[in-house]
């Protein structure tokens, strides 16, 4: 019998990104696409929102990009190891309806969110077009499980070393000529979601799952708010999936640029 | 009772108020003048029996005068130093002038208990489901426990405590005090279940089939919002975030904690209750310049005369009957608008209303703004429930009992930003009436 919140697999998925199974199944029972965990991994250390990847009876996989101190800790985690704290499932789940043509657009570590989200769309009979981006192919990962799944499936690297040599967004829009999308769906870094959000405004509803900095992660706090449609709203508790052409991308990247000191700081600390 | 000097504590978070000695505690207890019908008793909200153990201190019997307290309340420490003893027990001291400070008492033999461990408690067959850990839960969940009820308490973070966890700084209640007396109520036999998030793990249906009765005490955890311009501009925080980042995660100790927080050079505190006080006095420890913003005056103040008088002696500025309007900046705060305020007649709450001047408008400057007008319910576990909510508030009867006449709630939850005693005080009557409850439908 493992122990609750042993790792139970851990893989490197491609640069700087790696993938833990977690015994946890009381969430596991829960979790659907979409949502997310809060995860401390010891005394002292940061909570951090990471999206649910995958999920069955008894585990979650959770997907790390490795960007500052906290997170370079838990990519640093082996098989075996406990996770000190995990709290979830958070956040409203992903809606999915039957029968829909979706677009799904991941960059980097967004395809951790946007791969439970496809195969929920592809169960309820969709026809699932999937474009995956990243600055290069070292970046790419999961491109057999989307292969899978997927209806159609683009690769966009910005240098060309794999697939589509560019932006997702020129993708998009070439998919978008000729496909009657009913919704697009866009999980990634701020400048790239803001970028889907104008090539489909006024053409395709668009839905983009919002990364904030969070402190409770269960609307506590306050920390991850942003303006939607001019209105206050929590990532936490009234997301992370909000209207893309309602947020406001420009308040965001400003709130979550807070800490940036504050971070390589600690980075040059390296508590141990 | 001494405290530690204003200089030098606004650079540490050590506790500010340093107890009493067993020497000063004897004398003070015997000012005591034992009154046959002890008015100090009705005025606490949990029914100590305050003469019986002021006189056990008198009496150099520590141990007993704690055994006392807790008959009653199963966190005197944290009482002993948060309890607004001025409006309570010390009122009604019939030493008018110069009451018996009920509260040191409570401290002393709270700080001076040897033995944490309570005794073997025999179990019944029934189990009680407490939500959330804050004062009403723990009470509530303390008292079960001693009825032979096999209580779990859940907690959605991955601390135990609520708001005396993450609300109240660590130089007003040290974390070492809530740990011990947490350690003791689950030495009572309450089994606790952390990072648990009841309504996204299991709903409160789920509970009801695992449990016999359910006790809510979530508190009031969703921070409200000026609703102004630039409220969102970083470095904008809710007293809430601020607060939780300092005390939960321990960010004032870089050492100890990579959880960040900003330091503000000159901070705004906007709000006028105890967190507010908290909140500018942690700003001040964080090497803050610190000015407080309150649309009242001193008298309408809600926060404890003892914190506001602490908070000026640490060179805190207040700014009355002024409200803020707009905080101003593009990348980053650069100062907060205000318009000045003039009371009019008592409104229905009895206190005055502030009106706005015309034309006053005026700047202060600033870089870190910090809000502290009050918070609401946090609608998480009550999303999918079925349960009679006013103004988002559990509606309960006089027994605390919610519209499913299995699940009892109190605390903030049923009414909104009181006090830890009066919500210790709503755990208890919850206790005692769930015991009722399930003793008659047995």
């Amino acid at each position: 019998m493992p122990k609750l919140n042993e790792i139970l697999e851990k893989q490197e998925l491609a640069e700087g990104i790696v993938s833990l199974k977690v015994y946890a199944p009381d969430i596991a029972g829960k979790a659907k696409p979409g949502n997310f965990l809060i995860v401390r991994i010891g005394e002292g250390r940061e909570r951090i929102p990471l999206t649910v990847a995958e999920y069955d009876n008894n585990t979650v996989t959770i997907v790390i990009q490795v960007i500052g101190n906290s997170t370079k800790e838990i990519a640093s985690l082996k098989k075996g190891d406990i996770i000190l704290d995990i709290a979830g499932p958070l956040g409203i789940p992903s809606h999915i309806e039957e029968k829909k043509t979706v677009c799904l657009v991941a960059g980097g570590s967004g395809c951790a969110e946007i791969y439970p989200i496809a195969k929920s769309f592809k169960e309820k009979h969709g026809k699932v077009i999937i474009i995956v981006g990243a600055r290069s192919k070292n970046l790419l990962f999961w491109e057999d499980k989307f292969e899978k799944i997927a209806d159609e499936f683009i690769i966009c690297t910005n240098d060309g070393s794999k697939g589509m040599k560019g932006f997702v967004t020129t993708a998009l829009e070439e998919v978008m000529k000729r496909e009657k999308l009913d919704e697009v769906i866009a999980v990634g870094p701020l400048p790239m979601m803001s970028a889907v959000a104008n090539l489909t405004r006024s053409k395709v509803k668009t839905k983009v799952s919002m990364n904030a900095i969070m402190v409770d992660g269960i609307g506590m706090c306050g920390c991850c708010r942003i303006t939607v449609g001019g209105k206050v709203r929590f990532v936490c508790v009234d997301g992370p999936e909000f209207d893309a052409h309602e947020v406001n991308f420009d308040e965001l990247s400003k709130r979550n640029s807070l800490y940036k000191e504050e971070e390589s700081h600690v980075c040059r600390l390296s508590l141990k | 009772m001494k405290a530690q000097d204003p200089k030098e504590r606004i650079t540490n978070f050590n506790e500010v108020n340093l107890g009493y000695s067993e020497e000063e505690a004897i004398k003070e207890a015997s000012r005591c003048l034992n009154c046959k019908v002890p008015s100090c008793v009705k005025g606490c909200p949990v029914s100590i029996n305050i003469p019986a153990f002021i006189r056990q201190i008198r009496e150099q019997n520590v141990q007993q005068a704690i055994k006392t307290i807790k008959e009653s309340n199963n966190l005197p420490g944290v009482c002993g130093r948060v309890c607004p003893q001025e409006e309570q027990c010390e009122k009604n001291c019939i030493l008018k002038k110069n009451p018996i400070r009920i509260g040191y008492l409570e401290r002393f033999a709270a700080d001076n208990e040897t033995a944490i461990k309570a005794k073997k408690i025999a179990r019944n067959n029934k189990r009680v489901a407490v939500v959330g850990s804050g004062p009403a839960s723990l009470t509530a969940a303390a008292d079960l426990a001693v009825m032979g009820y096999n209580v779990t308490l859940f907690e959605a973070l991955h601390k135990t405590g609520g708001v005396l966890r993450y609300g109240i700084p660590e130089f007003r209640l040290p974390k070492s005090i809530v740990d011990k007396e947490i350690e003791y109520i689950e030495s009572l036999g309450v089994e606790i279940s952390k990072n648990f998030v009841i309504g996204n793990i299991l709903s409160l249906e789920d509970l009801k089939k695992d449990f016999n009765a359910i006790f809510i005490g979530v508190g009031a955890g969703l921070p409200y919002f000026l609703n102004i311009e630039g409220e969102n501009l970083p470095g904008v925080y809710s007293a809430n975030e601020f607060l939780t980042r300092v005390n939960l995660m321990a960010a004032y100790d870089e050492t100890k904690s990579e959880t960040p927080i900003k330091k503000g050079k000159k901070t705004v505190v906007v709000g006028g209750g105890n967190v507010a006080i908290d909140a500018a006095r942690v700003a001040k420890r964080l090497g803050s310049d610190v000015t407080i913003v309150y649309r009242r005056s001193f008298e309408e103040m809600p926060a404890r005369k003892e914190e506001i008088e602490h908070a000026k002696e640490e060179g805190i500025n207040f700014m009355l009957l002024t409200n803020p309007t707009k905080i101003l900046g593009t990348n980053s705060i650069e100062g907060i608008e205000c318009v000045k305020m003039a009371l009019a007649e008592p409104d229905a709450s009895g206190r005055r209303r502030p009106m706005q001047e015309n034309g006053s408008e005026f700047v202060i400057a600033c870089d870190q703004v910090i809000v502290a007008i009050g918070q609401g319910p946090n609608p998480l576990l009550l999303k999918d429930s079925n349960l009679k909510v006013e103004k988002e508030y559990l509606v309960v009867n006089e027994m605390l009992q919610t519209s499913d006449k299995l699940v009892f709630a109190g605390g903030d939850i049923i009414g909104g930003n009181t006090t830890v005693i009066k919500a210790m005080a709503d755990g208890k009557t919850a206790a005692k009436n769930i015991n009722a409850f399930l003793t008659q439908i047995q």
